[in-house]
């Protein structure tokens, strides 16, 4: 009796300090870089840079990572997945080398200066992640579904909340479809994935969608479940489910036709290029800030606007010059065709054009 | 006889018992050092979050407690239906390994639930959404359709199974073993001679249970309820993985938005949180530490009044 009892009471309080603990643990836990393999081809490349951001390029960043570093065995790259906000911060403070961020640059920060870079030299900010999102359904007898964003836009509010409304069955003529109740899936954690979600559905929809872009879901309607595969987990196992998540791991499940222009449009990794290389210029672009303002309106119906656009944020000239040459490769790498595979095959995102991917090369020959 | 009745004991200690006593003594304090630093890290770390501007927390809710509020209500609603669910059941396992099964079943059958303690949190969050949440939702469907006029069923099924009523069950198969081992060994500790004295008179098994081994065994099972709802209160990963959470307060167990508990809350909103969102959630944390504390004090409590007769001093 004494034993246990005490050993449970025990457990209780070391629990609380376990939780601080993890919590603490867990936002360095990802940053481990993979083991260099000493027997690849020797460069001249040495150093360690640090970079840390948004958690949409966490597993392609690991892929860059282990391939970069198998190719420069004196190189050790760590990428602390810590969100897009905490990525800007840290760069702007000189904590980090580089930064990975859903949303580019504010004006202001750019205004306040960078820390690592050396004073008025400018500052890089290119593409290199970019992720199609694909509205995901399991809704038994259809196989094939067409929705424009009016209509997402009221199903993720809960404004439509059966599978045979009106306004589903006008877009889905040949469709079967249940009396059945809707069940919304959306992340429970916050999410760049959410924020590009409702940023296309504010835009394109913003009668219905009136809550601006944010990486919290912005309404209390619906399901949540955590993380890309919570979602894919939830849809899949629930009946007359629909969710959003990234493209490569909708799996088996439907994957929604959206409605571009007048026709509907299946995702694809072309498409999802092609409307990041159609759109225009973000606001504070220059020649070595290629932001884009991504085009969610577009009505050519080879686009899939439903797209995440990640950034790489890093210096032109560094206060810590041994470390340019560094940034300057492995962010070359990232943006090369050879990066670009690398992460649709290990991340299944949709690779830069070759026209965007030309005027990145251009960009990155200013690191100095 | 007399040499031995007038030996002093030897008062000088030698190196090595300073050297264990030593050591003994800095394993004490260094957990409630430990326990401080982490008291002193909750309490620092939540002052920014409490004095901010509410409007610049995630959300923007009207104030810091309309923010912790519902994920505090989630955090003891869930601890709470999974303990009545668990309670029964564990006195139940504990009444048959202590003084219903044969000797050789009940050794194996602890060993089983022994084991259960030992199964990693995450693991039964996949069993969660895997297994349970499927399994169930048919089941929700026909208490929403049947039993919709009781508060608890009110409103809309959910279609995925992830309901509050989900994770309570997992919470329950966690906490069971906890509940079950405190029980078992204070059921084991009721003194032979008031069963004996029980059977005399002429009970049946059943009578002389609730005659002499529950009234002993009473405050045992509160401290061992206590424990369990302390392990629920705390668990993150389990709803983190199975809970559609919201912020919502209100008793559906069976609909899309359950209110979510604390520690499931920071797991889902740290790895993207920065700035003042932190401290906010380092804040809840430190509502979630308070509660603990409270429940265990409780706890500590009922056993200290009890003590001599729960077997636990």
């Amino acid at each position: 009796m004494n034993s246990v009892l005490s050993r449970y009471k025990r457990l209780a309080s070391i629990g609380a300090i376990a939780v601080a603990g993890t919590i603490l643990l867990s936002s360095c836990a990802a940053n481990e870089a993979g083991t260099t393999d000493p027997s690849a081809a020797a460069s001249d490349l040495a150093g360690t840079i640090d970079g840390s951001g948004a958690s949409s390029q966490g597993s392609a960043q690991e892929a860059w990572v282990a391939a970069f570093q198998t190719e420069n065995p004196d190189v050790t790259i760590n990428y602390d997945p810590s969100g897009s906000g905490a990525g800007r911060e840290a760069f702007i403070s000189g904590g980090v080398s580089f930064a990975g961020t859903d949303s580019a640059l504010k004006q202001d920060e750019i205004d306040g200066g960078f820390a690592a870079c050396v004073p008025d030299t400018g500052y890089i900010q290119v593409p290199a992640y970019i992720s199609p999102i694909a509205v995901i359904f399991n809704v038994e007898g259809v196989d094939a579904l067409n929705l424009d964003a009016p209509t997402i836009a009221g199903i993720f509010k809960g404004t439509i909340t059966t599978w045979n409304d009106p306004a589903i069955a006008a877009l889905n003529a040949d469709a079967t479809l249940p009396s059945a109740p809707i069940t919304a899936v959306h992340r429970s954690d916050d999410s760049g994935t959410t924020k590009n979600f409702t940023d296309y559905l504010n835009k394109v929809a913003p009668e219905i969608w009136d809550a601006p872009a944010a990486d919290p879901f912005p309404y209390q309607v619906g399901e949540a479940a955590q993380g890309t595969s919570g979602v894919v987990d939830a849809v899949t196992n629930g009946t007359n489910t629909i969710g959003y998540a990234d493209a490569s791991k909708a799996g088996d499940l439907g994957v929604a036709a959206i409605k571009v222009g007048d026709e509907f449009v299946d995702y694809s990794p072309e498409a999802a290029a092609a409307v990041v290389a159609g759109s225009p210029a973000g606001d504070t672009a220059s020649d070595t800030d290629l932001v884009i303002s991504l085009d969610r309106k577009t009505t050519d119906p080879t686009h899939y606007p439903l797209v995440l656009v990640s950034y790489i944020i890093t210096c032109t000239e560094f206060v810590d010059a041994e470390v340019a040459p560094v940034v300057k490769a492995y962010v070359q790498y990232i943006t090369s065709d050879a990066g670009q595979s690398e992460a649709a095959s290990s991340a299944g995102a949709a690779p830069l054009s070759t026209d965007l991917s030309a005027k990145v090369a251009t960009a990155l020959e200013s690191i100095k | 006889m007399t040499t031995t009745s007038t030996r002093k004991p030897r008062s000088t200690l030698r190196p090595a018992d300073r050297i264990f006593a030593g050591s003994t003594v800095i394993a004490g304090s260094l957990i409630l050092a430990a326990l401080a630093a982490v008291a002193v890290f909750l309490i620092a770390e939540s002052i920014p979050a409490l004095i901010v501007d509410p409007a610049e927390l995630k959300g923007a809710p009207s104030s810091f407690w309309a923010y912790v509020g519902p994920l505090a209500f989630g955090t003891v609603w869930a601890a709470f239906l999974a303990l009545v669910m668990a309670l029964p059941i564990s006195i139940g396992i504990a009444l048959f390994i202590s003084h219903f099964a044969p000797r050789r079943i009940a050794q194996g059958l602890g060993y089983i639930i022994d084991l259960l303690a030992a199964v990693p949190s995450v693991v039964f969050g996949l069993w969660g959404i895997k297994v349970l949440a499927p399994a169930v939702t048919p089941l929700y469907g026909w208490l929403v359709q049947n039993l919709g006029f009781l508060p608890f069923f009110a409103g809309g099924v959910s279609g995925t199974g992830r309901t509050i009523l989900t994770v309570a069950i997992v919470l329950a198969v966690m906490i069971i073993p906890i509940i079950t081992a405190v029980t078992r060994e204070v059921f084991l500790q009721t003194p032979r001679l008031h069963e004996e004295a029980a059977l005399a008179l002429g009970a049946t098994r059943w009578e002389m249970i609730q005659m002499a081994v529950i009234p002993f065994g009473r405050p045992g099972m509160i401290s061992a309820a206590m424990l369990g709802l302390g392990r629920a209160l705390g668990e993150t990963m389990v709803v983190a993985m199975v809970l559609s959470p919201a912020l919502v307060i209100n008793f559906v167990l069976t609909g899309s938005q359950n209110p979510s508990t604390i520690a499931g809350n920071i797991a889902l909103n740290f790895p993207e949180a920065n700035g003042v969102d932190v401290n906010a959630l380092i804040a809840t944390g430190m509502i979630l530490f308070v509660i603990t504390l409270v429940i265990n004090s409780i706890a500590r409590i009922v056993i200290n009044r009890r003590k001599a007769f729960s077997g636990a001093n």
